[in-house]
């Protein structure tokens, strides 16, 4: 019966239907706002209601967003973007004089000198400009032109840009895209939407979600019987699995790309976030460079950044750029002819992006109160990722890799066997049954493993360690800590959940 | 075999805007006068766009000041700003994440934003209901227009999609059908009679799409763009039944709703007009709306700010939109500006006097330049102006001489290309080609935006009067 039946409308009638819509929109699905979330909103309404829980607030770990849970923004950048909203405020002496004169520069970059101006689809040019130096410096003077710099509506939009380019050809030509399990479902949602076949290749759990070359050329061989590999996405540091590839790692990813000659794309969005001894990042337009003229001017790459991540976390703003490197010049042209299409991205975004790459200076008033923001923030996220991973390592049942880098965990849990059938009953995936237990019972919300993908027969979920930011909030009122609390309740609901599916007949 | 065959066979098939060699020669002409270059004048205008800021309006600077509030807390403390300022700033902060512009929102959009934007929709429609849930906030209302094309548009359907369109149209909708693979089916708009829209050629173009293309969606503009028509009640609910009849989705592209000045015009949603027919039609036609922060007085095109309202959509389909939209969302100032401008000062509210001045002044303005730009076009043989009744444009005719166009011809250019990049050289101001909208073929048209201030607006007549008679006597 037609879902239109059921709610007792008619079925004839509707131009747009289930069966007739784009088939490729149905299987776009988004874990990270998905029905898990969803139940989380309402869940939360029904609180604002009066309906009485076991608890009283829903505690949302299932997004990476740094603001929500607390973390102060970045002073110095939002002093500049207020004074470029409401240039009269340049008058008012509250403001230091290098705000002030980066307010300056990006008004007269835009129409009008306002900031509600469309910029040129590419981006305004003098912040290309900027980020194009930012790439230079951090990337040891490895020239960048800002001519492949294109600023996106966050990363996520440059991401799947570059995807809508690369995506063509039928049947067993069909462009296939390389991506690692776990991955971001931004790339899988990208890639059912424009019917490009999907290509898992694993990390390894075991081995702290490395990944290797062997599993590549597996997935890669395997594919090429169904379709034509041409794309291999990589994230790093990793989204949801944290680990910040080495740098032998990366050379061998670039060999394979170039052996294969497939175009990498490099998602860096949390290449400040690296919190584990011994572990750096390492940039792969450098290293690229660094392993001489035989790749760095034969390997076609994008790599792509956003304002949302790192100390910033300004996700709000939907700032963010690609760069792209030894793309054929024709192929370029077709790009630029593309992103016309969006008109232009928000230009506060543009605007926080300049400052981001283009931050006070030394000799500047505002340095030291910067940098001790930068530093503060940074460090607070090492330690929530630290206190993270520690805190599920403690729970029976659940193992945690080390954080290494960006803003969440992804531990792996042993469900018992009963549980795993009565979820099947329910027609639920395993780990998407234990989550909405645990937000149904705890008021956690997290996002189950499924969402992201994970070797056939494991669970997982992803918590975002950021909140562990919000949870120091109670700790003064509740007289406990975080750690009391994941502890006490995950860890009660976890053993509960256990026991009930290992006695239950 | 060329790296371009291996590109997206949309993307690949793509039309490069008219616009890029004006684009590429207004730089090119910026960096000249930079250099000290002596031309007849300082500086190019561009009213290439409907961007009434890089025109030189004014912001509105109740918004501005809200959201530079917004972004600095440390504004409310102290006297620089008016309170009712601090106040919405304090609300809108407190409908954030964190209380922070810098965090996500949910899918839709911020919940308090949608609803004062249904809100906003109840008050304009004389009470229709409005449903928060039924409402996406997103990037831009192009933004918004695309999602709802993915849904319709299955680009492997075989025969493939179809969707109406009006000659002219709005050129980047008309490169997204393309980029999407579907097919665009063009109706033309009467220019004789105002730029009317006839029920016979909306028959006739439907009938054309027989054999080439499956039609599932029928596209309106109103108030036009570039024409600067506004579509009458009667006209609106012609269409509509003509939808219901032919079984296609209705795109309503209203995003110049604010900006109706025409002496007898009056901007009657579609959703209105839809619940005035009443049932079945008013619960079964089904409908997208989409509105924008970009356009009207507000005029914050840079802040991509745009939502489209679903009507009668089946709630399985509204359940996959969900998904679509969820994996981007939109910037939250714009939501903080698009609040505002659903929701301005009104009397009695400090901020009120201010505002009201500001916005009197832009309106007077418009009507202003709509006078002049009527008079002064209609003042030329070889020229002529539909009367302007609504959005950001005029889009006059030009009655090229056979000299001209052949020039243009040898050139490579469109004869409306020509005549834009030779008013671009000689007089420094950056119109766009009519060829970059559709027309009848034939025929030539210029579009221009008249969201300037007046005195920018003269100096534009001026210049384009004498240019215009110079190339007419030259290729007479």
């Amino acid at each position: 019966m037609s879902q239109q039946a059921v709610n007792g409308v008619p079925c004839r009638g509707k131009v747009l239907t289930v069966e007739n819509m784009n088939p490729n929109v149905k299987r776009v699905e988004y874990a990270v706002r998905g029905p898990i979330v969803q139940r989380a909103v309402q869940i939360e309404k029904e609180l604002r209601e009066g309906v009485k829980k076991p608890f009283t607030e829903v505690i949302k770990a299932n997004i990476g967003d740094a603001q929500a849970m607390g973390q102060r923004p970045i002073t110095f950048f939002r002093q500049v973007l207020a004074l470029c909203s409401y240039p009269e405020l340049l008058e008012d002496n509250k403001f230091p004089e290098d705000a002030k004169q980066r307010a300056r520069r990006i008004l007269d970059a835009c129409g009008g000198h306002s900031i509600g101006a469309y910029s040129a689809s590419q981006g305004i040019e003098c912040i290309r400009q900027d980020v194009a130096c930012y790439i230079e410096r951090r990337d040891g003077g490895i020239p960048s032109n800002p001519d492949n710099i294109y600023l996106s509506t966050g990363a996520s939009d440059a991401i799947v840009t570059i995807l809508k380019l690369l995506v063509c050809g039928e049947g067993r030509d069909r462009t296939g895209v390389m991506i690692s399990i776990p991955q971001y479902p931004l790339y899988s949602a990208a890639l059912a939407d424009l019917a490009a076949v999907q290509i898992n290749y694993y990390l390894d759990e075991d081995n702290c979600w490395s990944l290797n070359v062997a599993e590549l050329k597996r997935a890669l061989n395997e594919a090429k019987q169904h379709c034509k590999p041409r794309v291999l996405c990589i994230i790093n540091p990793g989204n949801p699995t944290g680990q910040v590839q080495s740098r032998q790692c990366i050379e061998d990813v670039i060999r394979f790309a170039k052996e294969e000659h497939l175009f990498l794309m490099a998602d860096e969005v949390y290449q400040d976030n690296v919190y584990a001894e011994g572990c750096k990042f390492h940039s792969f337009k450098k290293v690229l460079f660094e392993m001489g003229p035989e790749y760095s001017s034969t390997v076609e790459m994008a790599s792509f950044h956003s304002t949302s991540k790192c100390y910033m976390g300004e996700c709000g703003f939907r700032g963010g750029y690609m760069e792209v490197i030894n793309m054929d010049p024709e192929v370029k042209a077709q790009l630029t002819k593309l992103v016309s299409v969006r008109l232009c991205p928000p230009v506060p975004g543009q605007a926080l992006l300049d400052l981001v790459v283009n931050p006070p200076q030394p000799d500047e008033p505002s340095y030291t109160s910067f940098m001790k923001e930068r530093t503060a923030v940074l460090a607070a996220l090492a330690e929530k990722a630290r206190l993270t991973e520690e805190i599920f390592n403690t729970v029976p049942g659940i193992t945690c890799n080390p954080v290494q880098g960006a803003m969440y965990t992804f531990p792996r849990i042993t469900l018992p066997p009963k549980a795993i059938d009565k979820a099947k009953a329910e027609g639920k995936v395993p780990d998407m049954f234990y989550c909405m237990k645990l937000l149904e019972e705890e008021g956690i919300c997290l996002v189950p493993g499924s969402g992201f993908g994970q070797k056939d027969g494991t669970f997982h979920f992803r918590f975002a360690s950021l909140v562990m930011l919000i949870l120091q909030k109670y700790s003064h009122s509740l007289n406990f800590s975080p750690f009391c609390l994941i502890t006490t309740n995950f860890s009660a609901f976890h053993g509960f959940f256990f026991l009930f599916f290992c006695f239950t007949s | 075999m060329s790296v371009l065959q291996e590109i997206s066979s949309d993307v690949r098939n793509m039309k490069q805007m008219e616009n890029f060699v004006l684009f590429r020669r207004t730089n090119e002409i910026k960096e000249e006068l930079r250099r000290g270059v002596r031309k007849s004048y300082r500086e190019v205008i561009d009213v290439s766009w409907g961007d009434p800021h890089r025109a030189g309006v004014k912001p509105l600077s109740f918004v501005r000041q809200v959201l530079a509030a917004c972004l600095y807390s440390e504004l409310m403390d102290g006297d620089k700003l008016m309170v009712d300022v601090k106040q919405r700033a304090q609300r809108l902060l407190g409908t954030c994440a964190g209380g922070s512009v810098g965090s996500y929102c949910a899918t839709a959009g911020i919940p308090q934003t949608l609803q004062s934007v249904s809100q906003y929709i109840m008050r304009r429609d004389g009470g229709v209901p409005c449903h928060p849930e039924n409402i996406y906030i997103s990037p831009g209302s192009q933004w918004a227009l695309t999602n709802i094309l993915k849904v319709l548009v299955n680009s492997e359907a075989s025969p493939r999609t179809g969707v109406l369109i009006p000659v002219p149209c709005h050129s980047t909708t008309i490169i997204s059908l393309t980029t999407l693979g579907a097919v665009a089916v063009p109706y033309y708009l009467r220019e004789e009679r105002g730029w009317a829209l006839e029920m016979e050629e909306l028959q006739r173009a439907l009938d054309s799409a027989k054999g080439v293309c499956n039609p599932v969606a029928l596209y309106m503009i109103n108030p036009g763009n570039p024409a600067g028509y506004v579509q009458s009640r009667k006209s609106i609910q012609e269409v509509i039944r003509f939808a219901a009849e032919k079984k296609l989705f209705l795109l309503a592209d209203e995003v110049f709703q604010d900006c109706v000045y025409g002496k007898e015009s009056e901007f009657v949603s579609y959703k209105r007009a839809l619940a005035e027919i009443g049932a079945p039609l008013s619960d079964s036609v089904e409908l997208a709306s989409f509105h924008t922060a970009s356009k009207g007085l507000m005029g914050e095109c840079g802040l991509r700010t745009g939502y489209v309202e679903l009507v009668n959509l089946d709630p399985a389909v509204m359940k996959h939109i969900n998904n679509l939209f969820s994996t981007n969302s939109c910037p939250i100032l714009g939501q903080i500006a698009l609040d505002v401008m659903v929701n301005p000062p009104q009397p009695g509210d400090p901020s009120y006097p201010l505002y009201l001045k500001e916005t009197q002044h832009i309106r007077a303005s418009l009507a202003q330049n709509v006078r002049r730009v009527e008079e002064v076009i209609n003042s030329f043989p070889d020229f002529s102006c539909q009367p302007l009744e609504g959005g950001a444009f005029a889009f006059p005719r030009l009655f090229l001489p056979p000299k001209a166009i052949e020039r243009a011809k040898e050139a490579g250019l469109q004869p409306d290309t020509f005549y834009c990049l030779r008013l671009l050289e000689e007089a420094g101001v950056l119109f766009s080609p009519g060829t970059e909208y559709g027309q009848k073929e034939g025929t030539y048209h210029i579009r221009f935006c008249i969201m300037t201030p007046s005195d920018t607006m003269e100096e534009i007549l001026r210049r384009l009067s004498a240019f215009h008679e110079q190339f007419m006597k030259e290729f007479s």
